[in-house]
């Protein structure tokens, strides 16, 4: 055995002709150093839940979803010169029906966050949230605003924070990788405290505002509820 | 010099004095609040439409810049900022007071299409309503939403309820008996073709667009409240960086920096106006770089090496941008006085990176030429659709590219000079052909304009004293202009005429922060281009607009 190819068992000790009646088979085209390595017998072993997980981390289809600032580093990070491609995440999708990964680039306000939950609805699971930039943390610099919610977290569940106000498409890249990495290890992602839920009228508990909302908005419309004197 | 405007023989264009001002409105006004920038005439609430009228049609001010609604102890106010295309140095306010416990005032929609959507925010944020609206309801906020937000009794804890409506079709009673059906169709708010969150509520008749109507407030961040309470010194400047995202930085901060140096009366040193007038340059084409890969990309995906170019020129200009700033999008290098800190050193290598930009970029540019605009299919896509007449361009308040795509010969840099665009050499362009493809155009010429400007900064930055380099004048640590001082200001962003108006109380902190938004105004126009036309176009069309939802919600 040649110490430079450590993998390749030795000729003389194999009967070659089912090597290559089965090589050859394939035609050369598909063969490759890793082919050759795994020699006469083309199989691995390992637990099927890890291959998966292996599949989803290394192939991810992002969900094309601008809301303000961060979406132009963000498509800085999917275009030339940073390239997420090469990481096996650059190819946005325009439905959320087709995506596995929701970037999360901007500040949320009170008319979006149903329309974002939707969305985030409709993603077929497994999915995984990443959060970029200040606004999707806290509300950042608008967090003060009479009509910002304090975090996407507040809506929906989130995996990797990227903090920045915007983060650099470097850090960007870091935090979808981390997540590619966590998915392959297969690491479940946190709980967390979701106050705000898309429900129908007619669930809300009575009070005040929804009796004043009574005659505007019809039983079985959906709604969401602010606590803003609840937010952190 | 070709920073003369051509000479318009016009009884409009004559400039008038306040006082012939106030003869020529005769008993319309009742009271003077002169602002900073121009006469105010107070009139009452039921003579609005009658005063702007006469401003319009016999005093030629033919641009209602901005609505500006506040509320005060005793009363709310409007103010109507009007202008004249013609010559935009030319200003006047009208004032008009409402009643403190019931604010109705007469409505300035007939008089100037653009009121619509100023006054639906008016009475959003502040509460005030006005009478002989078309369509007075919420623009920004949910229509659920409890209280007006800007009014001084409003309660920021205070539980709200946003819906998810299911949208009915609102043209099915018109057409219940006629043979062709409509369709409802939602564009956005989650949608690539919007750039950001907006939504489009479109009635569709076969392919073709019967209605279009724009809902806004997706990304209404609450930027006036946050600037009306931060400290003039150095709280709000990061936030304009944040109206128009789209690496228009330095322009937007130029807005406040213009309108807040003017109201606490600093003088800017020469040299860091030139740093101002190069970085604002640098910050447009990096502007106009993005708005021209994605309209390429709304015409037809299949120019997605389009946009990777564009994008490719932009991280060259975001590089320089960086150099100077500090900073990729935010830079936050405006102050008030000055700038933060000087060139990067050394100077000569952040010199020769800026001509080496400047050298490749007319060969990019005949690139994007030979890319798109010769393009067969893209000309067919653009030339002749999403039509926008100059008069009905003016009469909604479009400006920047917008209104230069349709002839209307306005850019502030030009008309009503700041920084130090009125000593370089370089042109105003405009376009005459109303369509989609004259504002592309514009924006691609405007690239070169701006490479001709940062090139006459490079020259003139070189060259400068090495101890005249004073970066920021003297300004005193907390500002307080003077009580009810009143200023309205602005300049060229990248989208058109950004500008902002303020008023003091004496404090360290403005009373009133109001910003107008040139995408604001433009993006009004969208139903006009769209109707009637085919719902590609009106992709098109939006695209062409290049709307910045940050800047449309503030």
């Amino acid at each position: 055995m040649s110490s430079d190819q450590p993998f390749i068992t030795d000729e003389s000790q194999v009967v070659t002709e089912t090597r290559d009646a089965r090589m050859t088979g394939q035609g050369d085209r598909f063969n490759s150093r890793l082919r050759e390595a795994f020699g006469s017998s083309p199989f691995i072993l390992t637990k099927f839940d890890k291959f998966l997980n292996w599949c989803r981390g290394s192939s991810m289809f992002m969900l094309q979803f601008g809301i303000a600032c961060c979406s132009i580093e963000m498509m800085h990070t999917y275009a030339v010169k940073h390239d997420l491609d090469r990481f096996g995440s650059g190819v946005p999708r325009a439905s959320p029906r087709q995506a596995d990964v929701m970037i999360v680039p901007g500040t949320i306000v009170s008319k979006f966050a149903p329309r974002m939950k939707r969305v985030y609805d409709q993603m077929p699971e497994p999915k995984f949230v990443v959060g970029m930039g200040s606004c999707t943390i806290s509300g950042g610099p608008f967090q003060e605003g009479y009509n910002v919610i304090k975090g996407a977290e507040e809506v929906i569940p989130i995996d990797i924070h990227v903090p920045g106000c915007p983060p650099r498409p470097e850090a960007l890249v870091y935090g979808v990788v981390k997540l590619q990495e966590r998915v392959a290890n297969g690491e479940a992602a946190p709980v967390t405290v979701k106050p705000y839920e898309l429900e129908e009228f007619s669930d809300l508990e009575r009070d005040e505002l929804v009796d004043k909302l009574t005659d505007q908005i019809d039983d079985d419309e959906l709604v969401m509820r602010y606590n803003f004197a609840d937010s952190p | 010099m070709s920073l003369e405007r051509p000479d318009t023989a016009d009884d409009a264009a004559i400039e008038r004095t306040p006082d012939e001002l106030e003869a020529l409105l005769g008993d319309l006004v009742v009271g003077r609040d002169d602002h900073l920038n121009a006469p105010a005439f107070v009139i009452r609430p039921d003579t609005v439409q009658e005063t702007l009228r006469t401003l319009k049609e016999q005093a030629g001010y033919d641009h209602l810049s901005v609505v500006s609604a506040q509320e005060y102890e005793n009363r709310y106010e409007s103010i109507y900022h009007l202008k004249k295309y013609d010559d935009p140095t030319q200003e006047v306010s009208v004032v008009v007071p409402a009643d403190k416990d019931d604010p109705v005032s007469e409505s300035a929609e007939p008089v100037f299409r653009t009121a619509d959507w100023h006054e639906r925010e008016a009475y959003d944020l502040i509460g005030i309503e006005y009478d002989d609206h078309p369509d007075l309801r919420r623009i920004l906020l949910p229509e659920t939403w409890q209280g007006h937000p800007l009014s001084m009794d409003y309660d920021k804890d205070r539980p709200q309820i946003a819906t998810l409506p299911e949208h009915a079709n609102p043209l099915e009673d018109h057409h219940k008996d006629a043979e062709s059906d409509t369709m409802f169709l939602n564009i956005g708010p989650h949608h690539p073709a919007t750039h950001g969150v907006l939504h489009l509520k479109t009635v569709l008749d076969g392919e073709q667009v019967a209605d279009v109507e724009p809902d806004i407030g997706y990304l209404h961040r609450s930027e006036e409240q946050m600037a009306q309470s931060g400290t003039y010194r150095h709280q709000i400047m990061p936030y304009p960086d944040r109206w128009d995202y789209i690496s228009a930085g330095l322009l937007n901060e130029w807005a406040y920096a213009r309108a807040a140096e003017d109201l606490a009366d600093i003088e800017v040193p020469e040299y860091a106006q030139v740093i101002r007038t190069m970085g604002a340059e640098m910050c447009r084409i990096a502007a106009h770089m993005l708005a021209l890969a994605t309209f390429a990309l709304d015409v037809n995906g299949d120019f997605t090496a389009t946009f990777m170019y564009a994008i490719n020129d932009r991280e060259r200009v975001q590089d320089l941008l960086e150099d100077l700033t500090g900073q990729r999008l935010m830079f936050n290098y405006f102050r008030l006085g000055g700038v933060v800190w000087d060139l990067p050193e050394p100077r000569e290598e952040f010199f020769s990176n800026t001509r080496d930009f400047l050298d490749q970029l007319p060969e990019s540019i005949e690139e994007y030429h030979n890319l798109i605009t010769s393009n067969e299919v893209f000309q067919m896509r653009t030339i002749d659709t999403g039509i926008l007449p100059p008069e009905v361009a003016k009469n909604y308040g479009a400006t920047g590219p917008v209104a230069r795509g349709s002839g209307v010969d306005y850019d502030l840099r030009r008309d009503d000079p700041y920084g130090y665009y009125d000593e370089l050499d370089w042109d105003v362009v405009t376009e005459d052909g109303c369509d989609n493809f004259s504002r592309l155009l514009v924006r691609m010429r405007e690239v070169e304009e701006s490479a001709k400007i940062i090139e006459q900064c490079v020259d003139l930055l070189e060259d400068w004293p090495e101890d005249e380099r004073t970066i920021q004048a003297n300004v005193p640590r907390t500002l307080r202009p003077d009580d009810d001082t009143e200023i309205y200001r602005a300049v060229e962003g990248a989208k058109g005429e950004l500008g902002i108006y303020i008023r003091s109380d004496g404090t360290d902190k403005p009373a009133r922060f109001k910003i107008r938004s040139p995408c604001f105004s433009n993006l009004q126009t969208l139903p006009e281009m769209a109707n009637g036309e085919y719902i590609p176009d009106v992709i098109a069309a939006l695209g062409s607009l290049d709307i910045v939802l940050g800047e449309v919600d503030r």
